[in-house]
């Protein structure tokens, strides 16, 4: 593999910036400005990615060292960029997805007094996240890590009058916040190990000393924890449903498209790592088939559009891990990009469906949207039929690469539970087809049951869902063949690619579309059915209904604790017994001087007495003293 | 090369001069509004063009030396080898800058004193002399003088222009601090007292009393100790730290500022100049409970700020934490951790300053500290509500802000020292996310209440001319560390040469010691005099 | 003859007498004769010890003793005179400013 030095990454992430800044300063006067500055931006940084893309050859790294970040001894830290086709993948996904995003957003927050904040912020993520992507070390990856949890934070609260939803950005940035000290011990450990941060130093590090296997496995769950933080995984998840309080363009870009699936990257970016860690892979897969399962689950019952979604995008993130765990990177990749087209989509749709019902989220005031909103309700059809694994659409490619992929493992601590996770997994996506295709029914079929006066959206919103769907529709089989090659050179080969038939893509979709079917069939004929079922499995449902009480649990374990901790320790240890300590000394110096106060009296024949006393006791020393210690 | 420029000698009686000049100051009536306007306008000339010497200075300091530089010696007391003997090096240089560039913002920031301003103002003067002359005497005893006499002026800072309960807070401070100096008095003195009865003569300077005076590991433990309280209890080492919260909250901002900015780490340069290099070996042993205690006060200090209502309590206990992190990368003793450490010194004086201004700022208009009182204010204060959150994602270590670095340089160097108590410690990272962001949310976040924070100003033109050198520096420091760092190297790099060397030079001390007493035991049996003799001898030979 | 011992616990007496009277009675005159009592107590041992000696050191030292027991009464008189001026009182229970 080749270096080639290449200044025009630079550019990349400073251009975002640069709007950012823009957005803002020029926002505040003009606020209409905002949204097309920052979208420019973005467009603008696409053209970027897309040139780079193209000219990056084969076997070609392309690297932009910025300046020494800083130098203590022999550790060495650059600020420096890498641009592989990891990357290229990655930026593509992010700037093109984050460029429809942006354009939707002039219109969804046309009417938003803060916009300007909201588009500084947005770009923002942007420069972030392409720091994150195109770090040629550890730590460069950790700032835009830590970056795109700040503007998330920062996104969720974007309405921050409402203290709930500040307090949702909080949880988001805490809960992250113990990702990323998993990730510092991941970073820490490698220093200590190898004396560098950087990728490729790593690479070649790790590879020629393949025997620190228990080194590797803790590293690799280390860094494991820090993707649970940003990419939603168990136990760490919970922050995702609660981050819907943002706008919903920032669910879609952030909270779908991009940020979330850092941890995917991480470990696609670190498979040199990995790879060599099984017994941490078989911790990552039954993980990730865990929390696939239950916030599919959980998405069962939700009523609320956006928590849908978000449940959705645990379970997807969740499948995403699966791939990785199994070692087939590029799947993990594949589903990643896939997924960022269908869920932006699906997201942008709900973003058009709550602005076309006048900031409505609850599907039971919805139905019948069909024939007011008709192009979203086809293209968050297609999405569905896309995230459910239908053939051809893209969903149906990678999550099928990914139970092949699963099916196919050789970690030796999976040996016994792999047809039980291959289960799940198949569970899964039958319950995503099922709850999708719920979301669409009530949604966009029945009658419509709200008041207000739904209508469909303008252009700038229109259009991103138009091309995202188109993306939903025919990425999938493009990428099926290409993209293992283009990833070849970093995540290394994969298997030989079966060219299916339609007639075999069908039967293989038979779990999405039996979901599917099911859906239609109680959402839009037996209606009385999904009730009674609710009723009928009782406690399981209610479990759904209440997210597994995950929040409940973690709140009673743990927040409350530690705030209860933290009283005691203010109020009993600190104030009572440490400052007690010191007042308590304080207090023993001031009564000692009391008692010694009481001699002085100020009488003359007082001091003459003691005087007296004294000289009898200094005499009788000298008289008798001798003779006692003598 | 360095001029002859007498730079520390300047720099730290200038602004003794302007305390006195601002007494010499004719006419107007002390009373009046004009009189405390021309007492800060001297005091900030004065504070701002010493600032401007330190600058000067830092171009001409060589960054590639490892020893002192702008070294002034002169004899002061010569009959017991006290001389006046200042100097610098990479380390101190940085504390010396960040006092310097302080003290301008202190004085701007005092517009919200309205009684006795001069008297304030010259106490901040006398105040950054005893600072600076502290991290530039590099003769013990001079050094004890400036060390007690910062405690002069901050006790009647905090006494006369304090809060409520101000007498308790300022006597706090200055009877615990005068507590551990005083050992620390005592353990000068038998330091002393060993070179004499090695040497011969007597000196106080720090060079020679680090390089020839012989002590056994028990005497060592007993000093370092002594040294180790005097400091623990200035940075403030967990649980030493309650004196930290009262005086905090009782100081008006500025002295909160040079308290946090400066003072604290006083204890922690204590520590590198004197406590290691006079005592290594103590050092070393005592090295894991030092740590131990730090990783302590960081977890500890971030979960009793949580349970604060106080915002300046909250701050305070916060700078208990990140004071934990700077003594556990100090005693880790390698250079990453080190140079993480004093970086980290300095970020705190900057993210810390700046969060007790932002404190300031609002107490000056509402007259409480109460986190309750106040939320929603970014619908009011806009500008305020942006610089609080740069400075909060400071002091939480964002990366590419000054935070980040001293801590992830701390961290990372810790972890090769003590990596079970540095995954302790990366607890606090957390910790810190939830208090300060608590903060934060419940501050400016929410709803406005019209009745008690509608009339709420943001911040001011001159407000905002001490802010924006922060706020720089914040970023700066967080992009561009690189300047800051290569100029520490070669001074971080001797001090642990240091004291490795003179732990094992004392330990070979310790050894031929043993040996010879043996040796002579076992030939001649003369009596012990001769040996003890004779063991000086052999030190003089070692010596050469 | 009489025996020394006698004149020495004659003295011994007086001093007694000398300091119970100083610890005891709140006068200050009656303090102050106390205190020439005392001085007058050590003169005495004084002069029968250089008598039972002879040597006439013990005398010499009597001199002294008188003129400091002189100065004293004239430096003692005007500190009761101007404590009386200021108290309107020569009570030594009233002079106790300097109790802790």
């Amino acid at each position: 593999m080749e270096v080639t030095e290449s200044s025009i990454l630079g550019l990349i992430p400073l251009c975002p910036l640069l709007g950012s800044l823009l957005a803002f300063v020029i926002g505040r006067s003009q606020k209409d400005l905002a949204g097309w500055i920052a979208t420019l931006a973005c467009v603008i940084t696409f053209g970027l990615v897309v040139s780079t893309v193209f000219s990056l050859s084969e076997g070609e790294i392309l690297a932009f060292n910025a300046f020494t970040w800083f130098e203590v001894g022999s550790f060495d830290v650059d600020f420096a960029l890498r641009f592989d086709q990891l990357t290229a993948v990655m930026c593509l996904v992010i700037t093109g997805v984050g460029s429809l995003i942006h354009l939707y957003s002039t219109a969804y927050m046309h009417d938003d007094q803060g916009r300007h904040r909201f588009f500084c912020y947005l770009n923002l993520f942007m420069f972030s996240m392409l720091l994150l992507v195109l770090g040629a070390n550890m730590l460069v990856l950790f700032v835009g890590w830590e970056g795109v949890g700040l503007c998330s934070y920062l996104l969720i609260g974007f309405w921050y009058n409402n203290l709930a939803y500040a307090s949702a950005g909080r949880k988001a940035f805490v809960v992250n916040r113990i990702g990323d000290a998993g990730f510092l011990f991941g970073i820490f450990l490698l220093y200590r190990q190898f004396d560098t941060v950087d990728f490729i130093e790593l690479s070649t590090a790790i590879a020629s000393n393949p025997e620190l296997t228990a080194l590797y496995t803790l590293v690799a769950f280390c860094l494991f924890i820090g993707a649970t933080g940003k990419s939603a995984q168990i136990p760490l998840f919970v922050w995702l449903p609660d981050a819907m309080a943002g706008p919903t363009p920032v669910s879609a870009l952030i909270h779908a498209a991009t940020m979330v699936t850092a941890g995917v990257y991480m470990m696609a970016r670190m498979n040199f790592l990995f790879v060599l860690a099984p017994y941490t892979q078989a911790i990552i897969a039954v993980i990730a088939v865990l929390t696939a399962f239950v916030a599919a689950a959980t998405a069962l019952t939700q009523n609320d559009i956006k928590k849908v979604l978000a449940y959705s995008t645990v379970s997807q993130l969740g499948f995403m891990f699966m791939a990785a765990a199994a070692g087939v990177y590029w799947v993990a990749v594949f589903h990643l990009v896939t997924h960022a087209f269908f869920k932006a989509c699906l997201f942008l749709g709900a973003g058009s469906v709550i602005h076309g019902c006048h900031h409505e989220q609850d599907m039971r005031k919805m139905g019948g949207l069909l024939k007011y909103m008709p192009v979203t309700a086809v293209t968050y059809g297609i999405s569905t039929l896309a995230i459910a694994g239908i053939y051809p659409l893209a969903g149906y490619f990678s999550k099928h690469a990914i139970l092949a992929a699963l099916g196919t493992t050789v970690n030796p601590y999976l040996e016994l539970s792999l047809n039980v996770l291959m289960t799940f997994a198949s569970l899964t996506a039958f319950m995503t087809a099922f709850y999708m295709t719920r979301s669409f029914a009530m949604t966009f079929l029945g009658d419509y049951r709200g008041h207000a006066h739904p209508h469909e959206s303008p252009w700038q919103m229109t259009m991103p869902l138009v091309v995202l769907a188109s993306l939903a529709l025919f990425a999938g089989i493009w990428l099926v063949t290409t993209l293992p090659e283009y990833l070849a050179p970093v995540v290394g080969h994969a298997g030989s690619h079966h060219q299916e038939s339609i007639i075999e893509g069908l039967v293989h979709s038979w779990v999405g579309i039996l979901g599917v079917l099911v859906g239609l069939l109680l959402y839009t004929k037996l209606l009385s059915v999904p009730a009674a079922l609710f009723k009928a499995l009782r406690p399981l449902s209610q479990l759904s209904l209440n997210k597994f009480y995950f929040d409940e649990i973690y709140d009673f374990l743990i927040v409350r604790f530690l705030g209860r901790i933290s009283q005691f320790l203010f109020k009993t240890v600190d104030q009572n017994m440490i400052d007690g300590a010191v007042n308590g000394t304080a207090a023993l110096v001031e009564v000692s001087g009391e008692v010694a106060r009481s001699t002085q009296s100020g009488q003359v024949r007082h001091y003459a007495l003691y005087m007296f006393v004294a000289t009898l006791a200094v005499l009788f020393f000298f008289v008798f003293g001798g003779k006692i210690g003598g | 090369m360095a001029n002859n420029f007498p730079y520390l000698s300047v720099l730290t009686f200038l602004p003794l001069l302007g305390a006195v000049l601002l007494y010499l100051m004719p006419g107007l009536n002390p009373k009046s509004d004009q009189h405390g306007k021309a007492s800060r306008c001297v005091a900030f000339a004065l504070t701002f063009v010493n600032f401007l010497v330190s600058l000067r200075m830092l171009m001409d300091f060589q960054s590639s030396e490892s020893g002192y530089q702008f070294v002034e010696q002169a004899a002061w007391i010569p009959n017991f080898g006290i001389s006046y003997y200042l100097g610098i090096d990479g380390i101190s240089i940085w504390l010396v800058l960040l006092a310097t560039f302080l003290m301008p913002l202190v004085v701007l920031a005092s517009y919200s004193i309205h009684d006795k301003v001069r008297g304030y103002l010259a106490s901040m003067l006398v105040l950054e002399t005893a600072m600076l002359g502290t991290l530039m005497a590099l003769d013990v005893f001079l050094f004890y003088v400036f060390w007690e006499l910062m405690l002069a002026p901050m006790y009647f800072i905090i006494g006369i222009w304090g809060g409520q309960r101000r007498i308790y807070a300022t006597l706090k401070f200055v009877l615990y601090t005068v507590f551990g100096s005083l050992l620390m008095f005592v353990a000068i003195f038998y330091v002393v007292w060993r070179f004499y009865e090695q040497q011969g003569h007597l000196t106080f300077v720090l060079e020679e009393l680090v390089r020839f005076t012989n002590l056994s590991l028990k005497e060592e433990l007993w000093l370092f100790g002594a040294f180790a309280l005097a400091f623990g209890i200035k940075v403030p080492i967990f649980p030493f730290h309650t004196w930290l919260p009262d005086a905090h909250v009782e100081a008006p901002t500025g002295g909160s500022v040079v308290l946090a900015g400066v003072l604290l780490k006083m204890g922690l340069y204590g520590l590198i100049r004197f406590a290691y290099p006079l005592f290594p070996r103590a050092g070393e042993i005592y090295a894991p409970y030092l740590a131990i205690l730090a990783v302590i006060g960081v977890v500890y200090g971030a979960m009793v700020a949580w349970a604060q209502t106080d915002i300046k309590k909250l701050v305070a206990y916060s700078s208990v934490s990140h004071l934990g992190y700077c003594v556990l990368g100090l005693v880790a003793l390698n250079e990453v951790s080190t140079t993480g450490s004093i970086y980290q010194m300095l970020n705190h004086g900057v993210s810390t300053g700046a969060l007790f201004l932002l404190v300031g700022v609002l107490y000056d208009r509402k007259h409480t500290r109460l986190i309750a009182d106040y939320g929603g204010l970014v619908d009011r204060v806009p500008l305020f509500a942006f610089l609080f959150l740069v400075f909060t994602l400071s002091s939480i270590a964002l990366p590419l802000t000054n935070g980040f670095i001293g801590e992830f340089l701390i961290l990372s160097g810790s972890f090769k020292t003590f990596p079970i108590l540095t995954i302790v410690a990366t607890a606090g990272v957390v910790l810190g996310a939830v208090y300060m962001l608590t903060l934060y949310m419940k501050t400016v976040f929410g709803e406005l209440d019209q009745s008690k924070n509608g009339d709420l100003t943001d911040v001011s033109k001159r407000e905002l001319a001490v802010f924006m050198p922060l706020l720089v520096l914040v970023f700066w420091m967080g992009l561009f560390p690189q300047p800051f760092l290569s100029r520490m190297s070669s001074s971080v790099n001797a001090y642990l040469a240091q004291v490795k060397e003179r732990s094992d030079e004392l330990k070979r001390y310790e050894f031929d010691q043993i040996a010879s007493y043996q040796k002579l035991h076992e030939e001649t049996e003369v009596v012990v005099t001769t040996a003890s003799s004779s063991t000086f001898l052999s030190l003089d030979e070692h010596r050469s | 003859m009489v025996p020394v011992s006698y004149y020495l616990t004659l003295s011994a007496i007086m001093f007694t007498v000398g300091v119970v009277g100083v610890v005891v009675r709140r006068n200050s005159i009656v303090v102050f004769m106390c205190i020439e009592l005392m001085l007058n107590a050590v003169n005495l041992s004084f002069v029968a010890l250089s008598h039972y000696l002879g040597n006439l050191n013990g005398q010499i030292a009597v001199f002294f003793v008188m003129v400091v027991a002189a100065a004293e009464a004239a430096v003692g008189l005007a500190i009761i005179i101007s404590m009386f001026r200021a108290m309107k009182s020569v009570e030594t229970s009233n002079a106790d400013q300097l109790n802790g």
